[in-house]
C-alpha cells in the first residue's frame, strides 16, 4: 500500500522544522535553502503553507527528462532523481507545473522530494501534524471525518 | 561544533567588512550569543563610553544552537552599551534573522564606528558589503524590509532594521526583524541609528553543519521537544493564548501594575486579555486573533497574529494597518493598556502595530506614557504642553502619543527619552517606574516579591527576562514559592539569573524554561558543541556571564544605590488583592543577595569571586 505526504496548512505554525529535517536528510546540514519542502508565509492573511511535490502519477518531470534520470520508485511511488544520470539540463523544472523540482547549484543537478525512502523526515519533524504521511488512497479521510461529524450533529437522532 | 567559527567585523567609519576567526577559547568560556557577544563588547569598548557615540560598538550574535533543529533555535542577541540605561544592553529576538546569519556562515557581526551616510549591510554567505541606504532613511521597518527584498529581487532575504524611532534615537528604539519580532529593550535601535546603520540584510545558503554528534543531537532535541509538547504551559497555554495567558492570572494575583503603579489590579484586565483576543467582536464578527505563529525552529509557537478592527477610530482611514500582523503579547498589552488604564484592546493593537512598524519598545514606551498621564492628572503637564488631553484611560491619548513618539513629533520627542528623563525634567523623579533608567515590565514588585529583586539587580535595568521568578512564584515552575514573602528570593533570583544566561547564550528561547531546566538543555549543547558542556560547566558559565556583565556596569559607574526600586514600591502599599498592605521588601533582599553572589556589601564583585569564575 502506497503512502503519500498530506499537508494541512491550517495546522502549520511556520517553524521550518520540516525544512531543516529535509535538508539534513539529503545534505547533512540544517539548511532551509536546500530543502525540498518549502513553507510559504502569507503575511497579510496570517497563513503559513507548506508545499512540496505530490508525486504525480504521470509526472511531467519524469516524462520531460531527456536522459531518463527521474524514475519511479515502485515501493513508494516517489519519482526519484538519479543524480548519477541527471545532467542538470533543468527541462524538468520547466515541465513541472508546480515548481516542486528545482536546480541545485552546488551539485549541478536537480532535486525533488523522494519521500525519504518511505520515511519522510519532514513529517517526522513536524510538531503540529501539519505534515503527515498517510494512505495514498485516503488523503481525504480526515476531512471526510470532520464533515461526517458535522452531518451527524445536524441529523436528529432516530 | 555548533559554532560557525567565523565573525564579521564591520567598520562603519571606514566602510570595511572583515572576516575574523571566532575566538574559540572565549566560545568555550562564554558559550555564544549573549555571553560571548558580551565578552567581545567588554573587551573592546571603554565602559564609560557615550552609548550613542561612534566609540560604542554593537554586536549581533547567534548561539551554538541557533539555526539547528533544537526547538526555538533561531534566536539572536544584540549587545551594546545601552543609551537608556548606560549599562550593558542585551536584547534577544526570535523570528528568522538569527538562523539566517548562521546559514550564511557567521556566528556574529560586530559593528564599530559610524558611517558618514546611511548604509545597510548586505551579506550573502561569505560576501559582505555596505550599501547606500539614503533611499531607506525615513522609512519604517516594514517598508525597509520590503524595499530591500525588492531591490535584490530576493524574497528569501531576512532583514533586521530600525524605523523612524531608531533614526530619531528614541532611547528605547528597537531593532525589528521579520516584520514583528524585535530585539526590543534597552534602546539597541538607537545605537544602530547613531551609527547611520539602517538595516542588515542576510541571505545564507550554507546551512549549519558539523554538529559534533548528530545522532546524539537528534535524540536530545527530539526528547526535549517532547518535554515542551507534554508541558501544560509550552504545549497548551502558550500556543493557544500566547503570553497573554498571564493577563487575568497576574491581575487576580494583585500584581498587575496599573496607572503607573498606583494600583496593582486593573478593572479592565479581562478586556485586554488573551480571552478577549479570542472573542468575536460585535463590530465585524471576527476575533482579533487570527492565528498563532512560530519563530524559526520553535515547537511552542506562542506568537500572535492578529487583525485589528477596521472600523476602530485609530485605523478607520488607514487600510495599511488592516492586514494580519504581529498581535498583542502580554508585556505590550500590559504596558500600553493597564499601565495607562486603557482598556480598549483595539487601541492597544494599533499602538502595538506602530511600535513594530517604527521600531520602539512597547514596554518602555507604554510605561513612559503611564508617567505622562500621572503628571497630566497632577496638573504638572497640560494639554497646551503635550498637545492632547491625557487622563488615565484615554485611548485617544495613547494612540496620539504613539504616533508622535514613533515619528518624532511634538511632545513625542520627550516621551522618546523614557520616563526617567521625562519625570526628572518635570520635577517628579519619584514617578518614574524604572531601575537604572529602564521601565518596569508587567509584574508588580509588591505582589511578586522576587520580581522586585529581579528588577533591582538586572544588568540591563528593570527587566523580567533576566530571572523570571514569576515561573516559580506564580506558576510553580520548577517549584512553587510564596510570592508575598522575601525569604528565599535571593537564592531563587540568583539561580534564575545564572540559568537564564545559559538559555540566552545557547541561541534558544527563554520560554522553553517553562518546561526545560538546564538539564534538558545540557544534552543538546553537549551533542552540538566541542568540549565539555556538563551541568557543572553550564552552572559555572552562567554565573560567569552574570558577573562579567556586573563588572562592566560597575566600571561604567553603577553602584549599590542603582540596585533599587522607586519609592512608590517601597512606601505605598498595594491597595487591593492578595498583596494588599504590602510594599516591596527590596531593602531586605539586596544585602543577602550580594552575599550569596560573593560580592562586597557595596555590590562589587570581589577578587575572590572573580577568580573563582575565571574573570
Amino acid at each position: 500500500m502506497l503512502k503519500s505526504l498530506h499537508i494541512d496548512p491550517a495546522k502549520c505554525t511556520g517553524c521550518l522544522q520540516c525544512e531543516m529535517a529535509c535538508s539534513y536528510e539529503h545534505h547533512g546540514v540544517f539548511n532551509p535553502s536546500k530543502s525540498r519542502i518549502k513553507v510559504f508565509n502569507f503575511e497579510a492573511e496570517g497563513k503559513k503553507v507548506p508545499y512540496t511535490c505530490t508525486q504525480c502519477a504521470e509526472a511531467w518531470c519524469m516524462n520531460a527528462c531527456p536522459v531518463d534520470a527521474i524514475r519511479l520508485d515502485a515501493a513508494t511511488g516517489a519519482k526519484v532523481v538519479h543524480e548519477d544520470i541527471c545532467v542538470g539540463c533543468k527541462v524538468c523544472t520547466i515541465a513541472c507545473p508546480f515548481g516542486t523540482i528545482n536546480y541545485e547549484q552546488d551539485s549541478g543537478k536537480v532535486q525533488k522530494c523522494d519521500l525519504c525512502d518511505d520515511n519522510p523526515a519532514c513529517a517526522a519533524a513536524c510538531p503540529t501534524s501539519a505534515i503527515t504521511y498517510i494512505d495514498a488512497d485516503w488523503t481525504g479521510l480526515d476531512k471526510m471525518r470532520q464533515w461526517a461529524a458535522k452531518a451527524n450533529t445536524a441529523t436528529p437522532a432516530t | 561544533m555548533g559554532w560557525a567559527r567565523k565573525i564579521l567585523r564591520v567598520n562603519l567609519t571606514q566602510g570595511t567588512c572583515t572576516p575574523e576567526p571566532l575566538n574559540m577559547q572565549w566560545a568555550d568560556e562564554y558559550l555564544g550569543s549573549r555571553g560571548l557577544a558580551s565578552k567581545y563588547l567588554i573587551s573592546e569598548i571603554d565602559p564609560k563610553v557615550d552609548p550613542l557615540s561612534p566609540d560604542n560598538k554593537m554586536i549581533m550574535s547567534t548561539g551554538p544552537l541557533t539555526g539547528t533543529m533544537a526547538s526555538t533555535g533561531g534566536r539572536y542577541t544584540i549587545v551594546t552599551k545601552g543609551p537608556l540605561t548606560g549599562a550593558i544592553a542585551c536584547s534577544n529576538s526570535g523570528g528568522f534573522f538569527g538562523a539566517e546569519m548562521k546559514f550564511a556562515g557567521w556566528d556574529m557581526i560586530i559593528f564599530e564606528g559610524k558611517s558618514p551616510k546611511p548604509v545597510y549591510l548586505y551579506v550573502e554567505n561569505d560576501r559582505a558589503e555596505l550599501r547606500d541606504a539614503s533611499g531607506l532613511w525615513g522609512k519604517s521597518c516594514w517598508e525597509t524590509e520590503e524595499t530591500i527584498k525588492k531591490q535584490h529581487q530576493d524574497p528569501q532575504i531576512r532583514v533586521s532594521s530600525i524605523g523612524r524611532a531608531g533614526e530619531n534615537q528614541v532611547l528605547y528604539a528597537c531593532v525589528v526583524n521579520d516584520l514583528h519580532r524585535a530585539a526590543g529593550r534597552s534602546g539597541v535601535g538607537a545605537v544602530m541609528g547613531s551609527k547611520n546603520l539602517k538595516a542588515v540584510a542576510l541571505r545564507g545558503t550554507k546551512g549549519v553543519g558539523g554538529i559534533k554528534d548528530f545522532k546524539a543531537f537528534m535524540t536530545a532535541t527530539t526528547e526535549a521537544k517532547k518535554v515542551l509538547a507534554d508541558n501544560a504551559v509550552t504545549g497548551e497555554g502558550l500556543p493557544k493564548y500566547g503570553t497573554q495567558v498571564l493577563m487575568n492570572v497576574i491581575n487576580e494575583m494583585g500584581s498587575l501594575p496599573t496607572r503607573n503603579h498606583k494600583d496593582v489590579q486593573f478593572e479592565d484586565a479581562a478586556k485586554i486579555s488573551a480571552e478577549a483576543m479570542h472573542e468575536k467582536r460585535a463590530s465585524d464578527g471576527k476575533s482579533q486573533l487570527v492565528t498563532n505563529a512560530a519563530c524559526f525552529g520553535c515547537t511552542i509557537a506562542c506568537g500572535r497574529i492578529s487583525e485589528i478592527d477596521k472600523g476602530h477610530f485609530t485605523v478607520v482611514n488607514k487600510p495599511e494597518y488592516w492586514g494580519a500582523s504581529g498581535g498583542l503579547e502580554y508585556e505590550a498589552a500590559w504596558a500600553l493598556g493597564a499601565a495607562n488604564g486603557v482598556g480598549d484592546i483595539e487601541a492597544l493593537q494599533y499602538a502595538n502595530l506602530l511600535c513594530n512598524e517604527q521600531g520602539m519598545d512597547p514596554i518602555s514606551f507604554g510605561a513612559t506614557v503611564g508617567a505622562v498621564m500621572e503628571l497630566y492628572e497632577m496638573g504638572v503637564l497640560t494639554n497646551e504642553q503635550i498637545g492632547v488631553d491625557a487622563p488615565f484611560g484615554s485611548a485617544e491619548a495613547l494612540a496620539r502619543f504613539t504616533e508622535m513618539t514613533a515619528l518624532g513629533e511634538g511632545f513625542g520627542v520627550e516621551i522618546g527619552q523614557g520616563s526617567k528623563r521625562l519625570c526628572e525634567k518635570y520635577g517628579h523623579p519619584e514617578l518614574s517606574m524604572t531601575v537604572k533608567g529602564q521601565e518596569f515590565p508587567a509584574y508588580d514588585a509588591r505582589g511578586i516579591q522576587g520580581m522586585g529583586l529581579t528588577y533591582a539587580t538586572s544588568n540591563r535595568g528593570a527587566c523580567h527576562l533576566r530571572s523570571y521568578t514569576v515561573a516559580s512564584e506564580v506558576l510553580g515552575i520548577p517549584v512553587k514559592t510564596d510570592p508575598l514573602v522575601t525569604e528565599g528570593k535571593p537564592e531563587l533570583v540568583k539561580a534564575f539569573q545564572d540559568a537564564t544566561a545559559i538559555f540566552d547564550s545557547a541561541g534558544i528561547c527563554v520560554f522553553t524554561s517553562f518546561a526545560w531546566t538546564l538539564a534538558d538543555v545540557q544534552p543538546q549543547l553537549q551533542a552540538a558543541c566541542d568540549g565539555d558542556w556538563s551541568m557543572e560547566k553550564l552552572n559555572l558559565v552562567g554565573e560567569r556571564i552574570w558577573n562579567m556583565e556586573r563588572q562592566f556596569n560597575t566600571a561604567a559607574g553603577f553602584t549599590r544605590k542603582d540596585d533599587d526600586l522607586p519609592p512608590r514600591l517601597k512606601t505605598e502599599p498595594a491597595q487591593t488583592g492578595p498583596a494588599k498592605g504590602l510594599v516591596s521588601g527590596i531593602d531586605k533582599m539586596i544585602p543577602e543577595y550580594y552575599q550569596i553572589r560573593g560580592w562586597t556589601p557595596e555590590g562589587v564583585v570581589t577578587e575572590e569571586t572573580a577568580g573563582r569564575l575565571g574573570l
